[in-house]
C-alpha cells in the first residue's frame, strides 16, 4: 500500500528533456508555469495546451504513469469543476432548474480551470520530476539559488538536506513495511476498533520508525565526517555540468512561447 | 510418522500478478511440518525462505493452495486468520527494530496484551519468556533502547515466545550474534520447545546450527521444494546439496576428506562434539 507513493520518481531515458541542464530546466519550468497561469483568453489557453502536449511527447513518458501522478488530484479537480460550473454567473443561461443555474461562462471556466491544473501538474512532472534524477535536481536547485549565498542563505546545506531526504524515502518506506509486519505478527490490528484505538495502534510503528531514522541520521553524519565533509565551502565537483547549445535554444523557445501566450491573451476564439 | 502441526498443500505465491514484474516466489510447495520437532529451512538467498515464513502465520495469503494448522484452513475467515498470529509466532530477521515500549518487560508483554489476557497472566508469561531467553531482572526494567544488541535480540524473541505459540517460526534468529550469544539463544529455544511441546521452524544460513539443533530439514531452491528429510538424510547426500548452491556442515566435509584418506570409516558426522567422540574412539581402536 505504501509502495504506491511516487515522490521524486525519476524515469531514466535519453530525450531532449533528460539531456537538458537541470538549471535550465528549472528556469524553463518557471517560465512555463508563468505562461500556464497567465493564459486568460481561449486562444492563449489553446497554445498552453499545445505546448504541454509537445512537452509530453518530447519526454516519452508513459501515459499510464502520468495518469497515476494526476490521480491524487482527482478530488481537487472535481471540486474545482463543480464550483465553477454552478457558481460562475454570466450572460447566457443554458439551464435553469429550481435553484440550479448553469451559464455558458461557467462551463468554459470549469473546463479551463481543470485543464489548467492538469497542465501545471503534467508540466512539472515531465519537465522536472520524471526526467531529472534527484541528484541532478538538487544540484541544479543549488546552482540556481546560489546568488542567495550573498545574503547569507545556506543554499548548499539546504540542497544537501534535500538530497539526503530524497535518498531516504525508499529506505524508510521499506522499513515501515517491515515494522508493520513485525507488529502485526504480535497481534496489532489496524483495521478494527474506534478511532482512538486505531491511532493508538500506530504508536508501536512510529516509535521504532523514529528511533531508526534518528540512528540512521547519526550514522550518516559520522560517515560523512569520516570522508571529511565540512559543508559547501571550497567543495569541488566530480561532474561539472556543461551548458550546451541546445539548452539555450530550448530556453529561448520556451521564453518565446511565454511571450506569445501573453500576446494571444487579447484574442478570443469567436464561437466560444 | 509423527503428527503434523502445520501443513502446506500445493502452495504457490506470486508477486505482482498481471504486471511485467510478475515473479513466482514459491512454486507448488506441499509439506507437513512434524509436530513437536524442530524443522530447519535452508536455501540460497532468494529461494523463498522468508516468504514461506510470512505465509505460515497468515500475514501473506498464498496465490494458490491451502495452509492448514491442525487441519483447519488458516484463511477460512478473517477473524480466524487474526487469531492464527497468536498461535503461530513469527520472529522476523533482525527483529530488534520491533521494540518500542518503555521497558523491556512491557515490550515482551505487548503480544499477550493484544491477546486480551489479564495483567497477572501477562506478568507470568513475561517472566517465563524472559527466562527462556536469558534476560535478567535488571534488563527487564531497562528501556529497550538502552540495552546491548544481543539483549535486544533476546527481548524481541521473548516478545514472541510470551504469546506461547504452538508453532514458532524464526527467520535467522542468531544472525550477527557472537558464538556465545548464538548458543544461548538457540539453546533457550530448544528448551522452550521441550518444555511446551511446541513446533519450531528455524530458517538459517548456518549449516552448523541447522545440523546441531534441527530434527528435520527442508531444502528450498528457487522457490521449489528441493528436498525434505531428517538431518541424516539431507546431509548424507552432499552432492545433492551442492546442486542447490548449499553446503554441508564443515565437520561433515572434514570427515568426508578423512574417509577418502582412510583415516576414519564414517562420513555421517554432522556436529563437532559427536565428530570428536567418534574420532577419539576410532583412534583408540587403532592403537590397540
Amino acid at each position: 500500500m505504501i509502495k504506491d507513493i511516487t515522490i521524486g520518481q525519476f524515469f531514466p531515458g535519453d530525450t531532449l528533456l533528460h539531456r537538458t541542464d537541470p538549471r535550465f530546466k528549472i528556469i524553463i519550468l518557471i517560465t512555463f508555469l508563468t505562461s500556464v497561469l497567465a493564459a486568460k483568453s481561449t486562444v492563449a489557453f489553446m497554445a498552453v495546451l499545445c505546448s504541454t502536449l509537445i512537452l509530453l511527447v518530447l519526454s516519452e513518458i508513459n501515459l499510464r504513469i502520468l495518469l497515476k501522478s494526476v490521480k491524487p488530484l482527482l478530488f481537487i479537480l472535481i471540486f474545482t469543476a463543480v464550483i465553477n460550473l454552478f457558481f460562475v454567473k454570466g450572460e447566457s443561461m443554458l439551464l435553469h432548474w429550481h435553484f440550479i443555474k448553469i451559464y455558458k461562462e461557467g462551463i468554459v471556466n470549469a473546463v479551463m480551470m481543470v485543464l489548467r491544473l492538469v497542465c501545471l501538474v503534467v508540466g512539472t512532472s515531465v519537465l522536472l520530476s520524471y526526467t531529472t534524477s534527484p541528484l541532478d535536481m538538487t544540484d541544479g536547485l543549488e546552482r540556481v539559488l546560489s546568488p542567495l549565498k550573498y545574503i547569507k542563505v545556506p543554499v548548499h546545506e539546504f540542497s544537501m538536506m534535500m538530497t539526503i531526504a530524497l535518498r531516504f524515502i525508499p529506505t524508510l518506506v521499506e522499513e515501515t513495511d517491515k515494522i508493520i509486519s513485525a507488529q502485526k505478527a504480535r497481534g496489532v490490528s489496524f483495521d478494527t476498533g474506534g478511532l482512538l484505538k486505531r491511532v493508538r495502534a500506530l504508536i508501536p510503528i512510529l516509535i521504532p520508525l523514529f528511533y531508526s531514522a534518528i540512528r540512521r541520521a547519526y550514522e550518516l553524519a559520522e560517515a560523512m565526517e569520516c570522508r571529511l565533509y565540512r559543508g559547501g565551502e571550497g567543495r569541488t565537483r566530480m561532474k561539472v555540468p556543461h551548458v550546451k547549445g541546445s539548452d539555450y535554444i530550448f530556453l529561448f523557445v520556451m521564453l518565446a512561447v511565454c511571450v506569445g501566450i501573453f500576446l494571444l491573451n487579447s484574442y478570443e476564439v469567436p464561437f466560444i | 510418522m509423527t503428527d503434523k502441526a502445520i501443513t502446506l498443500e500445493n502452495v504457490t505465491v506470486k508477486y505482482g500478478i498481471g504486471t511485467p514484474f510478475e515473479k513466482t516466489a514459491l512454486d507448488n510447495i506441499s509439506i507437513a511440518f512434524p509436530k513437536g520437532k524442530i524443522t530447519g529451512i535452508i536455501g540460497h538467498t532468494g529461494s523463498g525462505k522468508s516468504t514461506l515464513a510470512i505465509l505460515l502465520n497468515g500475514l501473506l495469503k498464498p496465490s494458490e493452495g491451502v495452509i492448514r494448522l491442525e487441519n483447519e484452513d488458516i484463511h477460512k475467515d478473517k477473524e480466524f486468520t487474526n487469531k492464527i498470529r497468536f498461535r503461530v509466532g513469527l520472529v522476523f530477521q533482525y527483529p530488534e527494530y520491533q521494540l518500542f515500549e518503555e521497558t523491556v518487560a512491557r515490550d515482551i508483554g505487548f503480544g499477550p496484551r493484544n491477546m486480551g489476557l489479564t495483567e497477572a497472566e501477562i506478568a507470568a508469561r513475561t517472566a517465563k519468556a524472559a527466562k527462556f531467553c536469558g534476560l535478567d531482572d535488571d534488563t527487564l526494567k531497562a528501556s529497550p533502547f538502552e540495552i546491548s544488541g544481543g539483549q535486544k535480540r533476546r527481548a524481541a524473541i521473548a516478545g514472541v515466545i510470551a504469546m506461547e505459540p504452538e508453532v514458532l517460526v524464526l527467520d535467522e534468529p542468531a544472525a550477527g550474534l557472537d558464538p556465545a550469544g548464538k548458543e544461548e539463544i538457540l539453546g533457550g529455544l530448544t528448551l522452550y520447545k521441550e518444555k511446551t511441546g511446541s513446533t519450531l521452524i528455524l530458517i538459517s544460513h548456518s549449516m552448523e546450527d541447522i545440523a546441531r539443533y534441527s530434527d528435520y530439514i527442508l531444502v528450498l531452491k528457487e522457490g521449489k521444494m528441493f528436498d525434505f528429510g531428517t538431518v541424516e538424510e539431507i546431509f548424507s547426500s552432499a552432492d545433492k546439496l551442492f546442486q542447490a548452491s548449499l553446503d554441508v556442515p564443515q565437520i561433515t566435509k572434514l570427515f568426508i576428506e578423512l574417509k577418502k584418506r582412510s583415516i576414519t570409516c564414517r562420513s555421517d558426522i554432522y556436529t563437532v562434539g559427536y565428530g570428536a567422540k567418534v574420532l577419539i574412539s576410532e583412534l583408540k581402536n587403532k592403537e590397540r
